[in-house]
């Protein structure tokens, strides 16, 4: 039996910090259900004839960035774009397959922005800001009226409603969706707004362009350096804001369900000069991805988690059984989360899932040629509910298995294993939205607020498309609304030695002319954050790491191979960059793991845990968001902690048995 | 597997290419096409030579990135899938195969296989789109949409923005293209207000921008990774005859 | 100022359209064209007066030939406006694909039909030119005097056609054009419905069957004239 958590009281954690917490987190006072209105009022306004005055970066072009910069240019603010993809429709919000949570009850069924509130604290294992929970979940109807408005075709029930699903194990029905394409289509709306703007010329679009540099002028943000992937100019650009939205770092892993070119960059060079790193080590595992094959293997895939509604997840009882599936009777087969968990069974929560399915992998009882995967097992769904009622369910899902894997899942069980998926971690930024450099906003997966360290299926869109529609575009003229625009050109001092920075940067890259390729580099890298920042971490595991990661670093400054020039597309060029990044990011997730000397969420000490090994949290000790600052030496980051307070939800122990 | 790859080669757009001939000696057959050209070009990087630059991103087929001509066909020998969901064991061993970036004017060739699809989003800026600013929308469900509808817009919305159906297409038409858009947007009631100027508007930029027109063949359907129909595109004509009618004439900025 | 209907022409698609319209008044005469002509088998008498009645058609409201020159020149117009658009529209596609050699083409669904709409288009075009020269003014393939003028009273068709057809490389230009003629109406009656926006998923196959029967009637109806005078199944009276 686990030993009963006891509650926590306000504010316990702050006694104990090393360091004085000074990162103020804006939020307004007041009763929660009010704050963001009151703080909606309070904030300055732009006259719409000066807007145009002002010039405002948005890096990034998924839902946050997109919705943020077509909003931004229908209230007619001077707007630059920038995606490293050929067009502003690519970036990587467009995977998500399941659905986008809104609280709009529609179902009739107990839910509500408290509940969704409610539940997003909770399930962040109260890591998250209960002002900016709540937040989201009050513009989440807002949401679906202007995605619905835009042109975004949701599943529709036959009397022309919406229709809406339960997702991820929450007891109400509030998941809107498009297929299994939720997320394309949400990113089209988005993206067909920012076209709008683009042609109304609100908007200048910048794609095939990367950022490489963050530009600060007295303590504010004022530009960015890019380069663009085409011609490889390194170029300047100046503006009154900047924002990034540049989504997650899970590609730190090398093997990852984000896209390939997913990265760190701004976000780190964001970092560097200046701006608070939040959470590093919060990432989120997905439990029902399609296992490795093998050294070649460049991404993984991710497959929906309403598998796992119809399918019974097993292994051998016996290690090394390398049986095929159907020569292994009932009796040898351990149905272990139907085991462990008997009112949850299959459902239990991600992170459960994920690391259970380590756990006996662990043990050496693994099925596949690797060892890493679990059997996901239909054969007892097509007996009762018949074959084609599989085929209607997951059919698409099916059909995608087969064809990466090769084998028929209608005949013998799926192999899956879990993958990172999601990075809670990010920017730190107040309520606003705005980081500890002024003038520069981070929004989407690139911030770190609002999931805690555990997010919420269908939650991810929801936070995007809050953050770009209808956060930002007020926390932005609040802050345009104090300063006045201009009064600087990319002649400036500072834009001339960032860009030196960056020049210097790719020439000493390119110079190197090494023994071993960026993907070697980033491939062991992955392989090092997997093994001791993974699924489960622990102090030696960390420390392990921690050691590695610096003279890994270093090998690659002496002897990383990129061929061609700068002047050109260069797509190892661009990599290398991203993995520079990448190396010293992955130390800062270790550092990050090491100190939080708790298990909550995606983030599990081994140190920590119940007695029947379920994740045990720290409240006394823990209940603050880390904010990393950099010092100019990797290895030696400040650590500042954010003390979070819950008034309204008070810490409780989640228990799936 | 191994296999002989004969790669277009192609500096920059001011260059002329060629079709250069590569070996590929490891191949399994559970990686994926685009595992399979990773690894050539780690060999290739190794040996002091360029990769070879393809585009790719998200390799779950839904970003729309990847693009490749494999043995003549879009997105290779499989159908409904993008190059980055096809795997090797598609192939035999021992196979030539041949990989050429999208052919079609108005999509320059960047490098190699990569080529310049702006001309995509050129068409949507003309008015693949419904002018709802944020903040604009009523209720989500003001306005109901009948099922046939709904799943019919959203048929013509999977489009990812490949251009392999131009790039498939003997006359270079992005019919399918502009059609999956004005289909999208035209079957949801939200889509009315615009939906003659904005096929209006789509057309003639898809003109400007140098596409071939359509003669309904069907190579672009038989091609498409989302299976679009080529009924979106009969939906295309009727909506500019009847704006022709209309009198309704292009707006384009 | 332009407006409506007659901005078609400036797009791409509406160029198409122009060429379904006229593409719809051509098949209409070519189906009626090869219905009239199968009057042939029920004997001179018929056949001539056949000719006769197209010249006294709307009669007595229409004076002689009236209506049936309004016919040819809206045959004219048509072929005309469907040859320009179609060659218009081949040069938007040359452009849009040229200069770029595709080297390992394969096509995965293109019909020999659909591909071949242009090449056949042109030799339907010129074989029109030589039909009329052939058939209507008798200029080509008679030996002289053998051609009936028809009009003032004397309307001999008849044995024009048969003289006509006796000649087998003419003959067998006519069978292999009506073959060609064929694949361009399989392709092009389901295309018109398509590009006027008439199909859908729900009427695909019955427009496609329609696009089969009309070319099977219009092609088995056709080549049945030379062959029937090639057999001797008709004479010359």
């Amino acid at each position: 039996m686990s030993k009963p958590k006891q509650e926590t009281k306000t504010r316990t954690g702050t006694r104990t910090m090393e360091f004085v917490a000074s990162l103020d987190s804006k939020q307004p006072s007041g009763p929660i259900e009010q704050r963001w209105d009151k703080h909606r009022f309070e904030m300055k306004l732009v006259n719409p004839a000066n807007r145009r005055r002002y010039t405002v970066i948005v890096v990034g072009s998924g839902l946050a960035g997109g919705a943020a910069a077509a909003t931004l240019g229908e209230q007619g603010y001077n707007v630059k774009c920038f995606c490293y993809q050929d067009s502003p429709r690519r970036a990587h919000s467009i995977a998500a397959q399941g659905g986008i949570n809104a609280a709009k009850n529609y179902r009739n069924d107990g839910d509500s922005i408290y509940r969704l509130f409610y539940d997003t604290v909770k399930g962040g294992d109260f890591r998250a800001r209960e002002s900016n929970v709540y937040r989201l979940a009050q513009v989440s109807v807002n949401i679906i009226d202007q995605c619905v408005a835009q042109g975004v075709p949701f599943a529709r029930e036959y009397g022309g409603y919406l229709d809406n699903r339960s997702f991820g194990g929450a007891q109400v029905s509030r998941t809107f969706y498009a297929r299994g394409q939720t997320g394309q289509q949400l990113l089209l709306g988005a993206y067909q707004a920012l076209e709008r703007q683009i042609a109304a010329g609100s908007v200048k679009m910048f794609s095939r362009t990367e950022m490489l540099d963050l530009v600060v002028v007295d303590g504010r943000a004022r530009g960015i350096i890019t380069r663009d992937m085409v011609t490889g100019k390194i170029e300047r650009h100046v503006a009154d804001a900047v924002v990034l939205a540049t989504g997650g770092y899970g590609n730190v892993f090398y093997l990852s369900t984000n896209a390939k070119g997913c990265n760190t960059t701004a976000i780190w060079r964001a970092h560097r000069k200046g701006a608070f790193f939040g959470n590093p080590c919060f990432t989120q595992i997905h439990p029902t991805c399609i296992p490795v094959t093998g050294d070649h293997q460049s991404k993984l895939t991710l497959m929906s988690e309403s598998l796992r509604n119809d399918g019974r997840i097993w292994v051998p009882k016996k290690k090394g059984d390398s049986r095929p599936a159907s020569q292994i009777p009932e009796g040898e087969r351990d149905y272990y989360l139907e085991e462990r968990y008997p009112s949850f069974g299959n459902l239990v929560p991600r992170d459960v899932a994920s690391r259970n399915a380590k756990h006996v992998c662990d043990q050496g009882r693994g099925v596949g040629s690797s060892g890493l995967g679990v059997y996901l097992d239909f054969a007892d769904s097509i007996k009762r509910l018949g074959k084609p009622k599989i085929v209607e369910r997951y059919g698409n899902l099916f059909d995608m298995y087969a064809q990466i894997t090769g084998e028929d899942p209608y005949e013998t069980p799926m192999r899956i294993y879990p993958a990172i998926h999601y990075t809670m971690g990010g920017l730190w930024v107040d309520y606003n939205l705005m980081s500890t450099i002024p003038g520069l906003f981070v929004a989407g997966e690139a911030n770190f607020s609002d999931h805690g360290a555990n997010r919420l299926g269908a939650s991810a869109l929801m936070q995007g498309l809050a953050d770009g529609y209808f956060v930002l575009p007020y926390t932005i003229a609040n802050f345009l609304a104090q300063i006045k625009p201009g009064g600087l050109d990319t002649s400036d001092a500072a834009f001339a030695q960032a860009e030196a920075e960056v020049a210097g940067r790719t020439q000493k890259l390119l110079k190197l002319k090494g023994e071993h390729t960026v993907d070697s580099f980033h491939r062991e890298l992955g392989k090092i954050m997997w093994d001791e920042c993974g699924m489960a971490r622990n102090e030696a595991g960390l420390r392990k790491a921690l050691k590695r990661i610096p003279e890994l670093r270093s090998e690659f400054w002496e002897n990383v191979r990129v061929p061609g020039e700068g002047g050109e597309l260069n797509q190892e060029l661009e990599k290398a960059g991203r993995v520079a990044d990448f190396l010293e990011l992955g130390e800062l997730m270790c550092m990050d793991a090491l100190t939080r000397a708790e298990s909550c969420g995606g983030h599990f000490r081994e140190e920590s845990q119940t007695e029947d090994g379920e994740a045990l949290r720290d409240d006394e000790n823990c209940a603050f968001v880390s904010a990393w600052a950099f010092t100019g030496n990797l290895s030696k980051p400040e650590l500042h902690k954010e003390p979070l307070e819950f008034e309204y939800v008070k810490p409780s122990q989640r228990s799936y048995k | 597997m191994k296999l002989t790859l004969k790669v277009w080669r192609q500096k920059n757009g001011s260059t002329p290419g060629e079709l250069k001939t590569y070996p590929a000696d490891h191949v399994s057959p559970d990686m994926s096409f685009l595992e399979m050209l990773d690894e050539v070009n780690q060999a290739l990087i190794m040996q002091g030579e360029d990769p070879i630059a393809f585009d790719h991103d998200c390799r779950e087929g839904i970003c729309g990135m990847c693009s490749l001509m494999i043995n003549g066909v879009a997105h290779g020998p499989k159908e409904a899938i993008t190059t980055c969901q096809l795997h090797m064991r598609s192939f035999k061993d021992g196979e030539t195969i041949t990989i050429e970036p999208w052919r079609a004017k108005p999509f320059p060739i960047i490098k190699d296989l990569v080529v310049d699809r702006e001309s995509f989003d050129r068409i949507i800026q003309a008015g693949g789109f419904i002018s709802a600013s944020t903040g604009s929308a009523p209720d989500g469900n003001a306005i109901p949409v009948a099922k046939p509808d709904a799943d019919k817009s959203m048929d013509a919305a999977a489009c990812i923005g490949c251009g392999a159906c131009a790039a498939a297409c003997p006359n270079g038409s992005a019919m399918l293209f502009t059609a999956a858009k004005v289909a999208h947007l035209g079957h949801l009631p939200q889509g009315q207000a615009e939906r003659h100027q904005r096929v209006v508007n789509m057309v003639a930029t898809q003109d400007a921008e140098g596409f071939g027109n359509c003669t309904n063949i069907g190579e672009c359907a038989a091609v498409c990774p989302k299976e679009i129909s080529l009924d979106t595109i009969a939906m295309l004509n009727r909506d500019l005859v009847i704006a022709a009618l209309k009198g309704i004439e292009p707006v384009v900025k | 100022m332009m407006t409506g209907v007659l901005t078609l022409h400036r797009t791409s698609v509406g160029k198409k359209v122009i060429m379904a319209l006229t593409g719809c008044i051509l098949v209409g005469f070519v189906v009626f064209h090869m219905y009239g002509n199968t009057k042939m088998f029920m004997g001179p008498d018929e056949f001539n007066k056949y000719a006769e009645g197209l010249r006294y058609l709307g009669s007595p409201v229409f004076g002689y030939e009236h209506l049936l020159w309004v016919a040819r020149l809206v045959l004219i117009a048509a072929v005309v406006l469907h040859v320009w658009s179609a060659s218009a529209l081949v040069t938007q596609s040359r452009k849009a694909t040229g200069g770029m050699k595709r080297y390992s083409e394969h096509k995965r669904h293109t019909s020999y039909a659909a591909y071949t709409m242009r090449y056949g288009g042109i030799l339907i075009f010129l074989f029109i030119i030589f039909h009329v020269l052939h058939l209507t003014f008798g200029v080509v393939g008679y030996a002289a005097g053998q051609f009936n003028h028809p009009g003032g009273g004397n309307y001999d068709i008849y044995n024009n056609v048969i003289y006509g057809f006796q000649n087998v490389p003419i003959s067998l230009f006519y069978i292999v054009t009506m073959v060609f003629l064929g694949f361009h109406l399989f392709h092009g009656v389901w295309s018109m419905f398509q590009t006027l926006g008439l199909n859908s998923a729900t009427y695909n196959t019955l427009l496609r069957g329609l696009a089969v029967v009309v070319c099977a009637v219009v092609v088995v109806g056709n080549i049945s004239f030379p062959v029937a005078v090639l057999t001797g199944v008709i004479q010359p009276v």
